[in-house]
């Protein structure tokens, strides 16, 4: 049979490689927003949609799912091409995939801008926007895979694996994450409740960083770096042995966002466990991926895209090597909730995945624009300032975290806290500056990227269609003699699939199904009641404008936080959260014992002056809560939807919700009156400062 | 570590973390075996494809 000619399609590679450095730039800038905001307070413009909790989830959802997101796009289907020997399944799917995407990003940022949240940390998005996802991944699987069958060689490429991976997992954990049910367009909530609803979040929320961030960047390095350097990966065996382990281990490890709260002990240990063990194949990829660049050292001297390789691998290893280090409960009673795990995912994201994403698009436009890098010094110097943006960001986060941990955990010697929560903030503002600073210098490498890519494009010509040739599956020889199991499987696409959700769903059913069927691990507390009317209403507040980005409701079973904040939180507390509220970062102190400490007036001055209570407050002011009527009418839709959750409200208890709410606002506002505050009793505030109020009270009536 | 509390109450739960290790030794042997008894020609066939 005759060899055939195909056109790789290089323009739907083009597109995503465009929108990465678009959104890329967009979602840094909101970083910098976001870490001055935590310096200069006034940045929050005391208006809702610039707040630092409605700005700090764009800012990640930006950079995870419309930079990252896109230029993993772009680079598998550059990939999927060239080691499949084949054009892409369809162009009309790739169109609907690229645009849908960015519709998608759309949708995001308006919508989290207008408070339309779950406040579930990387799946934040409402439900429609859930469901458009789900309909993109499914049309770049379909895309994939037609691909893959109508390849014209006959082994799959282990970057083709890393890919497969990727689409599965994120499938599973983004349906299995996001079971909500609507109240309205623009609000759902939860199946999940309290512990289950944390443990399948974080189960999501580490495997995002899993087969959202690395995975797909291993498929990339996996081509990319042999490409660059012009020689094949170190060892072919260790990638087979790093994709296996990788993919089997990583699928356990999410409890460790949960140690010391109140999720069982043994998913804890299990959580710890496999995060360990993560350190092997992780490590295996890291080393492969620098040992292919054996001999060639010499140039990576020279060659920014080789250096920011090596950089980006060196990112890896280390946050690899720090990821399991930060899952040993020790270690972990020091870092969680502090700018150390700040620290910790931006190596991963500035240095792993950016300067990944970064050199491949410097190693990828000159190709398809058939002409050299516009300015190789330029490139270098991208890299340089970038380098140091990294390190400018990090080290004053590491110093940060771990400075103010033990500030938080400092006793005087005759047994008090030292110092008052404030104290702890006010020490590390600097940090927040120079960090500012680092992210900053990196967001110029950025831009001198996109000058870079600018000025390469318009001194070559786009080839849109590029032409190869290669024979087709049937003209080639099969190999004689005996083929082994593991390259049966490689050569079986569907198959390949198969495997690779078995072993990314043994350890999700084992991690997640016991903590679902058995009630016993979830002890229930008699005194613990469902919210009232109003105090859910203010809960839907306190979601909406991201209070969870800087406060956590978890107090541990520390001396430290006992004395700091009460008792510790217990399991049988969260069974009406849906969803939880545990928070990942204390920007400011835990709230889950909020309730009862201050008086209504001062959480009613506070939120719209929080400097006037605490003097050098970071927070944000929240005037509109002052100002703004709170809906009223949906209360009845949600305390059905919580009924239909398992949240027993009586029988026909929604028709009296309305007349409960009021009575209950009417009482705070008495309340305030006294305090010589004129309160509206319409207004959100006071079903905010209701909420609050309730915040881990109900265990102290069963004393 | 309060393991054995939590999990006392499932219904043969010890088999539990026993399938998973044995899964995972299994297959990890099994992928270690091939990857070092594999040709030596064909490893590096398939490590070439990018560059082909």
């Amino acid at each position: 049979m005759q060899v055939e000619k195909f056109y790789y399609d290089n323009k739907i590679v083009k597109q995503f490689g465009f929108a990465a450095l678009f959104w890329g730039i967009i979602g840094m800038l909101v970083g910098i927003v976001i870490a001055l905001q935590l310096a200069y307070p006034a940045l929050n413009f005391g208006l809702p949609f610039t707040s630092f909790g409605r700005l700090r989830p764009l800012h990640t959802n930006a950079v995870i799912f419309a930079f990252v997101g896109n230029a993993m796009f772009g680079g598998a289907y550059y990939i999927l091409q060239r080691v499949l020997k084949t054009r892409l399944f369809n162009d009309t799917l790739s169109k609907i995939h690229l645009w849908g995407w960015q519709l998608i990003i759309v949708l995001a940022a308006l919508s989290l801008l207008a408070g339309y949240t779950t406040s579930k940390e990387y799946a934040e998005l409402e439900w429609p926007i859930d469901i458009l996802i789900t309909l993109i991944w499914v049309v770049f699987g379909v895309n994939m895979f037609g691909t893959i069958l109508q390849r014209r060689e006959r082994h799959l490429y282990v970057s083709i694996w890393f890919f497969i991976a990727t689409w599965v997992t994120v499938a599973l954990l983004h349906i299995v994450n996001s079971f909500e049910l609507p109240i309205s367009l623009t609000k759902s909530y939860s199946l999940y409740a309290g512990v289950q609803d944390a443990l399948v979040q974080w189960w999501y929320g580490h495997n995002a960083v899993a087969f959202f961030l690395t995975t797909p960047f291993l498929g990339l390095m996996y081509y990319f770096v042999p490409k660059a350097a012009n020689r094949p990966v170190y060892s072919y065996r260790w990638s087979i042995v790093h994709f296996w382990a990788l993919i089997f281990l990583y699928i356990w490890a999410g409890p460790h966002h949960l140690l010391y709260t109140a999720l069982p002990g043994w998913a804890q240990a299990l959580g710890t466990v496999f995060s360990v063990m993560l350190i092997i194949p992780s490590w295996a990829g890291m080393l492969n991926g620098l040992y292919t660049l054996r001999g060639a050292w010499d140039r990576v001297r020279e060659e920014p895209i080789l250096k920011m390789f090596v950089v980006a691998l060196t990112c890896y290893g280390m946050s690899t090597f720090e990821g399991p280090m930060l899952s040993l409960k020790s270690v972990n009673a020091i870092s969680h909730y502090t700018d150390w795990t700040v620290a910790h995912v931006h190596i991963g994201a500035l240095g792993w995945n950016g300067f990944l994403v970064f050199g491949m698009l410097y190693y990828l436009i000159p190709k398809m624009w058939g002409t050299k890098l516009y300015s190789v010094k330029l490139a270098n110097q991208h890299f340089l300032i970038g380098t140091v943006g990294i390190l400018l960001y990090a080290i004053p986060m590491y110093w940060a975290g771990f400075s103010q941990s033990l500030m938080w955990k400092q006793f005087t010697e005759s047994g008090q806290l030292q110092f008052q929560f404030m104290e702890t903030v006010t020490h590390i503002v600097p940090m927040y500056v120079l960090r500012a600073l680092g992210g900053a210098l990196y967001w110029i490498g950025a831009l001198m990227a996109v000058y870079n890519i600018y000025k390469t494009v318009q001194t070559g010509s786009f080839v849109a269609n590029e032409a190869a040739e290669g024979l087709p599956l049937s003209a080639q020889p099969m190999p004689v003699g005996h083929l082994h199991w593991h390259t049966v499987i490689e050569r079986k696409p569907l198959r390949f699939l198969l495997f690779a959700f078995i072993a990314v769903t043994i350890g999700g059913a084992i991690e997640l199904i016991p903590t679902f069927m058995i009630q016993d691990n979830i002890p229930t507390i008699a005194s613990v009641k469902p919210y009232t009317p109003l105090e859910l209403q203010g809960r839907d507040i306190y979601v909406r404008e991201g209070c969870y980005t800087c406060h956590s409701q978890m107090v541990r079973p520390f001396r430290d936080e006992e004395a700091r904040y009460g008792e510790y939180s217990k399991a049988g507390e969260f069974v009406y959260d849906h969803p939880f509220q545990w928070g990942s970062k204390r920007i400011g102190p835990d709230l889950h014992r909020v309730g009862g400490k201050y008086p209504n007036s001062w959480h009613y001055n506070h939120m719209r002056k929080p400097t006037d209570m605490t003097e050098n407050s970071i927070m944000p002011p929240y005037p509109w809560l002052l100002e703004d009527d709170l809906d009223i009418s949906t209360t009845v839709a949600k305390i059905k939807a919580m009924r239909t959750l398992g949240v027993p409200y009586p029988e026909g208890y929604e028709n009296i919700a309305v007349a409960d709410l009021q009575k209950q606002a009417d009482g705070i506002v008495e309340n305030l009156k006294s305090e010589k505050i004129n309160a509206d009793r319409n207004k959100e505030i006071i079903a905010v400062i209701a909420y609050l109020q309730r915040l881990g009270t109900d265990i102290k009536k069963a004393k | 570590m309060k393991f054995k509390n939590y999990l006392e109450h499932i219904n043969g739960v010890e088999v539990y973390p026993l399938i998973s290790l044995v899964l995972f030794g299994v297959i990890f042997l099994a992928v270690v075996v091939y990857t070092f008894t594999a040709d030596k020609k064909s490893m590096n066939e398939k490590a070439n494809i990018p560059l082909n």
